[in-house]
């Protein structure tokens, strides 16, 4: 089963109906398996502290939503987790593909990607990096049951050797 | 880069406060209304607190994309976003998604003075020109409305908010801040917004 199979399959146990996104080249399975299944409701974000507020709301209002953005999306949204996400307990759940580490071949997505953990760290807010797929469905599992049960946000950080990672053509 | 004095209000405004308070007397659906961060959200307060008020302390730029979020969850609802035109102009691509996903169940009020009020009154882009009506329509709002007056902005609230979306409506309004602030405590508001909603989890503790 391939990783992108598995958080699908993961989300649906745990009733995470709403997929808003940023497109990345890495997620592309995972977007195209949620826009493929009636199941989910995808929304393609113009930028990712909107698709982050979209899922606050429909938090709020009943139906659980994730996130999925690149390394370089999670630095437009600090300020929609300090002000909206961990001050009003929403419980999001993020999912961000790790650029910058690995045989990146972007200096920029180097220096975002350092930006992610401190910003993730300075806010409290749990995140596991998801390297290994014999563990993915049980920390994604668990971690959503720990959103909900404790209205705290968390971030899975998809890391190359879950994902292959984007790599240099020549 | 032109420097204006955005001092001097629009010829024939309207107030933001007299204008939340109509709408909050139209409202006897429980439709749901996030306030934007600034006077927008605390003239909704000052117009009376209801459980399906969301108030906004920060985040800027995204009444339109919680709104959004809210409409979905719940599409029998009533669903309206009420923004700045700085906070609209900040985040001008969610109209681009609104229009796209098409909520039927959602209406976009926008406040229009031309100024960053709540800095000291910078001119916005909409002082020199941007017209925020013809943006909302050229992403995919068709109807989207100038309020000619206060008794246009009557009429058009008077249509149901839980059909016929999305909608846009934008006044040019003074530049008069709200009487007074909301209440500056996320945790609470979000708790009384999802009993609001009936999506809380208080049980006994919300008796």
């Amino acid at each position: 089963m391939a990783w992108s199979e598995i958080l699908l399959d993961t989300l649906k146990a745990n009733a995470v109906r709403l997929v808003t996104y940023v497109p990345d080249n890495v997620l592309t399975p995972l977007i195209q398996g949620v826009v493929a299944d009636k199941f989910f409701s995808s929304i393609v974000a113009t930028r990712e502290d909107e698709a982050v507020g979209i899922v606050a709301g429909a938090w709020m209002a009943g139906l659980h939503g994730c996130v999925l953005m690149q390394t370089s999306g999670f630095g437009v949204i600090p300020n929609v987790l300090a002000s909206l996400v961990v001050p009003y307990q929403i419980p999001a759940i993020l999912f961000v593909s790790e650029r910058g580490t690995l045989g990146e071949f972007n200096l920029g997505q180097v220096l975002v990607s350092r930006t992610m953990r401190p910003t993730l760290d300075a806010l409290a807010i749990t995140y596991h990096t998801l390297a290994d797929q014999d563990r993915l469905h049980f920390m994604v599992d668990r971690s959503i049951k720990q959103a909900v049960a404790t209205q705290c946000p968390v971030a899975f950080i998809l890391s190359p050797l879950l994902t292959g990672g984007k790599t240099f053509k020549s | 880069m032109p420097v204006a004095d955005a001092s001097s209000s629009p010829i024939n405004a309207l107030n933001r406060t007299d204008l939340t308070a109509k709408l909050a007397a139209k409202l006897c659906h429980d439709e749901a209304v996030i306030g934007g961060i600034g006077n927008t959200n605390f003239d909704l307060f000052a117009a009376g607190h209801r459980p399906q008020n969301f108030y906004m302390l920060g985040s800027m730029g995204l009444a339109c994309p919680i709104a959004l979020g809210v409409a979905l969850a719940q599409p029998e609802r009533g669903v309206i976003a009420l923004e700045g035109d700085g906070s609209i102009l900040m985040s001008l691509g969610c109209l681009a998604t609104i229009g796209m996903v098409k909520p039927r169940n959602l209406t976009i009020i926008i406040m229009d003075n031309g100024i960053y009020q709540i800095t000291g009154k910078q001119p916005t882009a909409t002082h020199y020109g941007t017209d925020i009506v013809a943006i909302a329509r050229g992403a995919g709002i068709s109807d989207s409305l100038w309020v000619r007056d206060g008794a246009h902005f009557a009429e058009l609230i008077e249509r149901p908010f839980t059909s016929g979306g999305p909608k846009l409506i934008a006044a040019r309004i003074d530049d008069q801040p709200a009487p007074l602030q909301t209440v500056r405590d996320p945790s609470l508001i979000r708790g009384r917004f999802m009993k609001g909603l009936g999506t809380g989890r208080g049980g006994a503790l919300d008796s």
